[in-house]
């Protein structure tokens, strides 16, 4: 059995002046090394989660516990060196006048000592390849690159999870890749256990388990694999499947059948120039 | 225009004045604004002169960039010196024409008052030249420090600045899209009456405000999930180093003032 580092029992959250709850009875465990993706439509409460697991707001009713420790007003500190979160917009978590700056603002905070500090930052830095870019400031930097600096500033606390609220939502294809990339890296070298709360399906089909989110409930939870094989469950979600099952699935209509249900594009592509050669 | 303003630019170079210490250089400007006012005949007005050219030639910002940056503000030195010369009416008459009457005094009195008003332009500026706005930002935390004793907000203030410093740039991309957004839209910034011009910049502040609103809450969320909750218990990472030239420089400007105050009238 795998360890958890993040479990969530019966939690309930309602938003102050709402009749709605945001979310409803959740439970879910998170473990240790794991890529992690959340999906939902806009309002379906996968935001929300984000913001009780870090102890931005404290759940009406349930029980959040994050590495063995419950969160409480008390104990959020202690978590949040734990558990770092990259947001959505690059600039506006962007706090520092330059790059090494910003990364050293989560250690600033923690009251690390500077020449340890100078050592993290560095080190950081390298990490997500930003280190030539020291003194460079916010404006220079493309919205990947600011992001990974983000990234940079959580590592630099040596969590144990990163999540990704929405994180290369507002991102080009590129700087996408590019943060999508240096995560998975990351992952790998660190074991780090990664969040990704997300809307778009490409990004949670590299996930290794999928929970989809529907009105402030858990609507599914399995495997990438699982969770595309809803098909048009998920549209009526308002949750748009990725280009390469919707190929999949048309060439399954016309009769051509390929391997597995679940393929992301490049598999897709190496599978449809091969595809005669197999016949 | 703005382009060409200097005053409050950032000059990158490596020269003793860029690498003295902020605080010292606070310190200085902040003496030399003091002692100025002790000046108040020729040879002490030298001594100011040698005194701030030695700066500039320590800093070595082009002279051609100041003169382009601070030829605006040469246009009020010069208001200033005009001002003087018709107004003071001190001293024996040098020349008469009509109406116009220019007295010994009066361009005395002008002359000294520009120059004054000029070196205090030069100097200050030299500070923002060469010294970035987050080192000054950082300079002015350290040297407020003990104002902490009476619980004036030192750490907010500075942090305040320095988010503020970091979101100009921002602000103005964010400007200038909102800006061409309205344009396409068919508000005209550039053109029309003064009265309609001003009536054109309500929806560009409007939605600025709006959006800059909503970037504080965000940028107030990312910095408590950072793990920031006030100035207690903060370490810095930015280091201030004071050395030995600015102990020097220091001493340079308190030998100039005893100077100043042997030679004034």
């Amino acid at each position: 059995m795998r360890k958890t580092v993040i479990s969530l029992e019966n939690v309930s959250f309602q938003y102050e002046n709402q009749s709605n709850f945001a979310l409803q009875n959740v439970s879910f465990d998170i473990y240790e090394g794991e890529w992690l993706a959340i999906v939902g439509h806009n309002g379906s409460g996968k935001s929300t989660m984000a913001k009780l697991l870090n102890g931005l707001q404290f759940p009406q009713q349930g029980e959040i516990t994050v590495c063995g420790i419950g969160l409480n007003e008390e104990s959020i500190w202690e978590i949040r060196k734990k558990l770092g979160m990259v947001f959505q917009n690059p600039d506006n978590q962007f706090v520092g006048t330059t790059v090494q700056d910003d990364v050293a603002f989560g250690l600033e905070n923690h009251g690390i000592q500077r020449d340890d500090m100078v050592f993290r930052v560095e080190d950081s830095l390298k990490k997500v390849k930003m280190e030539h870019f020291l003194n460079q400031e916010p404006h220079h930097l493309s919205g990947g690159q600011k992001q990974r600096v983000a990234i940079a500033g959580v590592l630099a606390l040596r969590p144990s999870i990163i999540i990704l609220d929405e994180a290369t939502s507002m991102l080009d294809p590129k700087g996408r890749g590019e943060v999508l990339e240096t995560v998975r890296a990351l992952k790998e070298e660190d074991s780090l256990t990664v969040i990704s709360i997300t809307h778009d399906l490409e990004e949670a089909a590299k996930a290794d388990r999928i929970i989809v989110m529907n009105q402030g409930e858990v609507y599914r939870e399995g495997s990438p694999e699982d969770i595309f094989s809803l098909d048009d469950e998920l549209i009526h979600l308002g949750l748009d499947i990725p280009f390469s099952i919707k190929m999949s699935n048309a060439f399954r209509q016309k009769g051509i059948d390929l391997s597995k249900h679940y393929l992301s594009e490049e598999e897709l592509v190496n599978e449809l120039w091969t595809f005669r050669s197999k016949i | 225009m703005m382009e060409k303003m200097i005053i409050g630019r950032y000059v990158p170079a490596d020269s003793l004045v860029h690498r003295m210490d902020p605080r010292s250089k606070l310190i200085i400007i902040f003496l030399f604004v003091c002692i100025i006012f002790l000046a108040n005949n020729f040879t002490t007005y030298v001594l100011i002169g040698i005194y701030t050219f030695l700066m500039l030639g320590l800093s070595k910002i082009p002279v051609r960039f100041l003169y382009a940056g601070l030829k605006p503000v040469l246009w009020l030195v010069l208001f200033t010196l005009l001002l003087q010369v018709f107004f003071t009416k001190e001293g024996s008459l040098l020349y008469e024409l009509g109406p116009i009457k220019i007295y010994e005094e009066g361009v005395r009195q002008g002359i000294f008052i520009s120059m004054r008003f000029f070196f205090l332009i030069l100097m200050t500026s030299l500070l923002t030249l060469t010294t970035t706005p987050i080192e000054i930002t950082d300079g002015l935390e350290t040297l407020l420090h003990p104002l902490k004793k009476v619980r004036f907000p030192v750490h907010e203030m500075a942090l305040m600045m320095s988010i503020s410093l970091r979101f100009i740039p921002t602000l103005m991309q964010e400007t200038d899209k909102i800006m061409k957004a309205q344009i396409a839209r068919g508000v005209e910034f550039s053109s029309g009456p003064i009265k309609d011009r001003i009536k054109a910049v309500i929806p560009l502040l409007i939605p600025l405000f709006v959006s800059s609103f909503k970037r504080a809450e965000e940028l107030a969320i990312a910095m408590e999930a950072r793990g920031y909750r006030g100035g207690e218990g903060r370490t810095k990472y930015r280091l201030l180093s004071w050395n030995l030239s600015d102990t020097l420089q220091i001493l340079i400007l308190v030998i100039l003032t005893i100077l100043l105050i042997l030679f004034r009238s």
